[in-house]
Formats: structure tokens, sequence, C-alpha cells
């Protein structure tokens, strides 16, 4: 008997395929998990001193001992913004439990990180969370700047504000379209994606590129602003209300919107918390923690903003918080255009700042300080330091390691959504598959960050 | 939060090695000091573990600590943030390199679950009674942990080499 093609694909290993395995990482077998395990895996994760608070029977739906089915979500799926896979055990439509296996896009960019010099180390981090690299870019320079105890002009600080800011509002709306693409509203996603372009077309004009931008250095920012940046400015904050106006038309009121959004995926505040979950998830939940209001950092305790909480904590809170916090972030813009003052980019250490590229020609001096600068970098004094800001997805932090030399000896990234991602376990137990679409797009992960 | 509340205050900690660094207090507890500190931090309004990274000091001997506290290769650095507060705190746990091993603080703060098995996977640190320590970012095969300084980052071979060439 000739064996059959699956025998002989059994036999044979194709040679154009090296298998990996998540094996544990994956979703196993209930009678195969152990009970801690379980309960992690079906949300049930705050335990107070009163016990466990979730109740991981009180899902509601029967069902019986083989009756269940464990499927696969992505790693290759359209709504899980990247490489993202979720395992969900499923009775019927409803998710009893789930877990998300990530990794897919792991590029050791920490360990990278140990090998470039500090000047260079900004063109490592803005790839990580690519949708708000200007944010990446930023807790790297604190980092740095904290270690050298360095004095940034003014006029940097508020440069970085003003990206910052227009960042956020770039990431919020393109997290907008996606989000309406995933809850089919293909319109949404055409408009977002169009407003997001006047924004990277202002970055572009300023920093020479879309995304990675490298904008934000260890002692200033890269470039001054160009002439005429106030009008482009204020052309934006003048149209983009507008058309958050008209996201708020297209979605909020919308039935089937609001139908698959409100009372979907609801977190509460104490748990938000106890999952180290922060930004738009945490502040949904009603809790107001914002780094830029709570512990300020740069010049946000001498601007006037709002921080925006939900009551709830489900999709729909999630989007209310996104959308008002891009009216915030333009808010936030009209004052930094106001307050921007005259002087220096950057820092006018010669060991850390590169000379301008007309002193070369006349200067030695300058010469070997740009000579230096771009082949040797320049050493951080010895120490540990732990920096965080407030991304669009939440508490961005950085802990650096210096050990005396022009390379950090251990550099971490603390990624919001990494941390944010295990929170969706709790989110997505009890609702419906389809629902699943619409709660892992309110996390807004961003897999770059993720799996760093 | 009612009126009637005691203001939020930092726990004593008596016995515990401490440092201000850049106006922030570090702890480096003992091992078998570490897990009371966590629990007495949780308790004292240190409501959410932001961060939890592991380091290796391999190449990096003489940094700076408190008296009474003798390095090890491995570090577990823990952030602490307590929302009445506003501040941070930093726990610095010494994990000796010859059983790198050290308590979970899962059942503390939930939210430490993916960022030490993070710490698990890239220096091979264990978290005792973590309820599912599996690798995360790595495949579940894959040997050495990648962030330790002893591994080198030198070059995966390439994956298709021992596929036929082109007919």
């Amino acid at each position: 008997m000739s064996p059959t093609p699956e025998e002989r694909a059994a036999e044979a290993p194709s040679p154009f395929m090296k298998e990996t395995s998540e094996g544990a990482q994956e979703l196993a077998e209930r009678a195969d998990t152990a009970p801690a395990e379980l309960a992690k895996e079906e949300g049930a994760i705050l335990r107070l001193p009163e016990g466990l608070v979730l109740d991981p029977g009180d899902v509601d739906v029967e069902f019986g001992e083989d009756e269940t089915m464990i499927i696969n979500m992505g790693p290759q799926h359209p709504s899980t913004h990247g490489v993202l896979r979720i395992m969900m055990e499923l009775e019927g439509e409803t998710v009893l439990r789930s877990k998300p296996v990530i990794g897919y896009l792991h590029t050791g960019m920490e360990k990278t990180g140990e090998e470039l010099f500090y000047i260079q180390g900004s063109t490592n981090v803005t790839r990580m969370d690519y949708l708000s690299p200007l944010h990446n870019e930023l807790v790297f320079s604190l980092a740095v700047e904290e270690l050298l105890g360095m004095e940034i002009p003014p006029r940097a600080t508020w440069i970085r504000m003003l990206m910052c800011e227009l960042n956020r509002i770039s990431s919020h709306i393109m997290w907008t379209a996606t989000n309406g693409m995933d809850l089919a509203s293909t319109s949404m996603m055409i408009y977002g994606f169009r407003e997001r372009e006047m924004i990277l077309t202002f970055f572009e004009k300023v920093t020479g590129l879309r995304m990675n931008h490298n904008y934000i250095r260890p002692g200033g920012v890269a470039a001054d602003l160009p002439d005429g940046w106030e009008d482009d400015v204020q052309a934006l904050i003048d149209t983009i209300p507008h058309r958050v106006d008209e996201y708020d038309e297209l979605l909020t009121g919308q039935p089937i919107f609001r139908e698959r959004t409100e009372g979907v995926g609801i977190i509460g505040p104490e748990l938000a918390t106890a999952m180290s979950a922060t930004g738009p998830i945490l502040r949904a939940a009603g809790v107001p923690w914002d780094l830029r209001r709570s512990m300020p950092y740069m010049y946000y305790d001498q601007l006037d903003f709002d921080v925006i909480v939900g009551t709830v904590g489900d999709t729909f809170d999630r989007y209310a918080v996104r959308l008002n916090e891009i009216r915030e972030s333009c808010r936030l813009v009209g004052q930094i255009l106001e307050k921007m003052p005259e002087g220096d980019y950057r820092s006018q250490d010669k060991k850390v700042t590169p000379p301008p590229r007309a002193r070369i020609d006349e200067s030695m001096e300058a010469l070997i300080h740009h000579f230096k600068i771009f082949t040797r970098g320049f050493e951080v004094p010895p120490g540990e330091v732990y920096t965080a800001v407030e991304s669009p997805r939440g508490e961005l932090g950085c802990y650096l390691v210096a050990n005396g030399t022009n390379k950090p000896h251990r550099m971490h990234v603390r990624g919001p959504s990494f941390v944010n991602l295990q929170s969706l376990p709790a989110m997505l137990r009890g609702g419906l598959i389809a629902d699943a679409i619409a709660i892992i797009s309110s996390v807004d992960p961003v897999m770059g960050e993720v799996d760093r | 939060m009612s009126e009637a509340a005691a203001p939020p205050t930092r726990p004593e900690l008596p016995g515990v090695a401490r440092a201000s660094v850049r106006g922030q207090l570090v702890y480096h507890p003992r091992p078998e000091q570490y897990l009371e500190v966590v629990q007495a931090l949780r308790e004292a309004s240190f409501v959410m573990c932001s961060d939890l990274c592991g380091v290796d000091y391999l190449r990096h001997p003489g940094r700076e600590l408190p008296e009474g506290v003798s390095p090890e290769r491995f570090e577990v650095v823990v952030q602490l943030l307590s929302f009445d507060l506003a501040e941070r705190v930093t726990i610095r746990l010494q994990v000796a390199e010859s059983a790198p091993a050290c308590p979970s603080i899962c059942h503390v703060y939930p939210g430490a679950e993916a960022m030490e098995r993070e710490a698990f996977d890239m220096f091979g640190i264990v978290f005792t009674d973590h309820p599912d320590l599996t690798r995360i970012l790595m495949p579940e095969d894959w040997e050495g942990h990648p962030l330790r300084k002893d591994y080198s980052p030198g070059r995966v071979p390439v994956q298709f080499k021992e596929a036929p060439g082109p007919r």
C-alpha cells in the first residue's frame, strides 16, 4: 500500500520550515491547567483581603466537561493590529477564558540598545511604538539627561512638548480610524487616516521623516522648527477639532456602534490598577491618573488641560476618553504655540551636542567635537534611573543602567501596550467572540512595543 | 476616598537597607525580606506595580550599593507607584548567579505577571510560585536567555541554509 500524502508529509519534514513551538505559552485544556493559571486565564485575578472578587464560575453559561472548544485567533488576523495571537476557550459564542500569546515581533531591541551609543539610542527606541515614536525618544532622552544631570534649554523642552502633543493627536486619530475599521465603519478609517496624514506632513517638514523621526535626542532636539511653523500648527488646531466633531457625529450617536461598544469589555478601577493597566484603560475605569497632571514632567504644570475620565470602564468609555483627549491635546498645542520662547533648541554642552555644520569648516575644535561625538559618543556617569512619560497608550517608562562608558549597560523600556495586554482575559471573559474584536481594538496594542 | 481615612504614608520598614537616588526612595531588601517589603508597600497606598525588570551586572561589578547589601550578578528592579502620594519607590533585589530565583509578587500585584515572565525569559531568573512561568517573547524551545551579558548577540543560522538551491 502506498503511503497517503499526509503520511509522506509527516515522514519528511519540509526543509523550508523550521518548526518553532509556543508549547506551554499556549492555552491548554482545562484538565491540563493548574488552578492558579486557570484563574488567570479566566480573568479572575483580583484578590482582596475578602477573597477573590471575580468568581470564575459566574460566567452566565452552562457548559459541560467536553463541550468547550479552544480556538486560535491570529497571529495573522486583520483585527489584531499586528501579530498578536489570542487563544480562547469558547462555549458556543461565549468566551470562557483566553490567553494572549506574544513574541512574534520580538527583535531584541533592548539587547540592541546595549550595543548602541547613547547618541544612537533614540534611533532604536523610536522604532518600538511606531505610532508614537516621539514619546519613545522623549523618555529615553529624559533618562539620559537625568543621568548626565543636564539642563535643557526651555525652547527645546517646549518644542518637545509641542511635538509630543501632536503625536498624541495623530496616535489617537489612528486608533479611532482602526477601531472604526474593526467595527466595520470603513469610512471612519478613511477619514482618520486623512487627518493623521496632515500631522505626519507637519512632522515630515520638521524632522524629515513621517515616522521613526530620531528628532528628540539627548541634549535637546535635532533641528529647530522650520520657518512658518506657527501657521502650520495653527492650521492643524483649527481643523482637527472640527474633524473630531465629525467623528463624534459619525460614531458616537450611531446605534450600531453603541450597541457594539457599550457594556462590552468592562474593567473596573480596582482591577485595572491591580493589572497595572495605564493610560486610557485606567482613566476609562474612572481613575484620574495622568502622569502629565499627577507627576508633571517638562512644563506640563504650566499648562491648563483636563484629565478625561470615564465611569464604566467599557469599550465605549475608552473610545470617549481617547476622542476627548484629542480635543485636550489641541488645547495644549494652542497654549504651547503662545508660550513658545526664543532661544536654543539644544543644549550648548560641546560634549553632548554636535556643533552646527557651518562651524566645522572654520573651527578645528568644532571638527574634533563633531568627530568625537559621532565616532565615540559621549560618556555617561554610572547610575540607574527610571523615567516615565504619559504616552498615548499609558505609562511609558525607561530604566537605564549606565556604567560610565558610552553605551548603556541595560536599557529597559516599559511598554504600556505590553502591560495593558495582560488585562485582556479579564475584559474578554463572559463576552461574545464578536465583541472580542472590539475589546482587543480598545486596548490599542502596538505590537512593536509589546514585543520590542 | 473618605475624609476619615488616614493620610497615606510610607511604611517604616526597619532593618531594610535604603538609599535615596535623585529624590527617589530605593529599597534594597535581602531576599528573605523581599516579600515583606512588597506587602508592606502594597498596604501603604502603593497600589500599582508599574514596572519590573531584570538587570545582569556581570560586566559592571563596581556599582554603588548601600552598606550591608552584597552585590550579586542579577538584580530584579521593581517600580511601585502610589496614586495618593503621587510617588514612586524602587525595590532592587539582588539575585545570586548560583541559584537565580526569587519569590513571585503576582499574588500581591497581579500586573507583575507578564513582566516576571519577561524577566524569566530574558535572564533566566526563576520566580517561584508564579502561576504560569513560561517564555513570553522567545519561542518555547529557545536555548539560553538573550539579555544575559554572556549571551552573544552573534548570528542566528540562516533558516533556509539547508534548503535546495534554485533549479
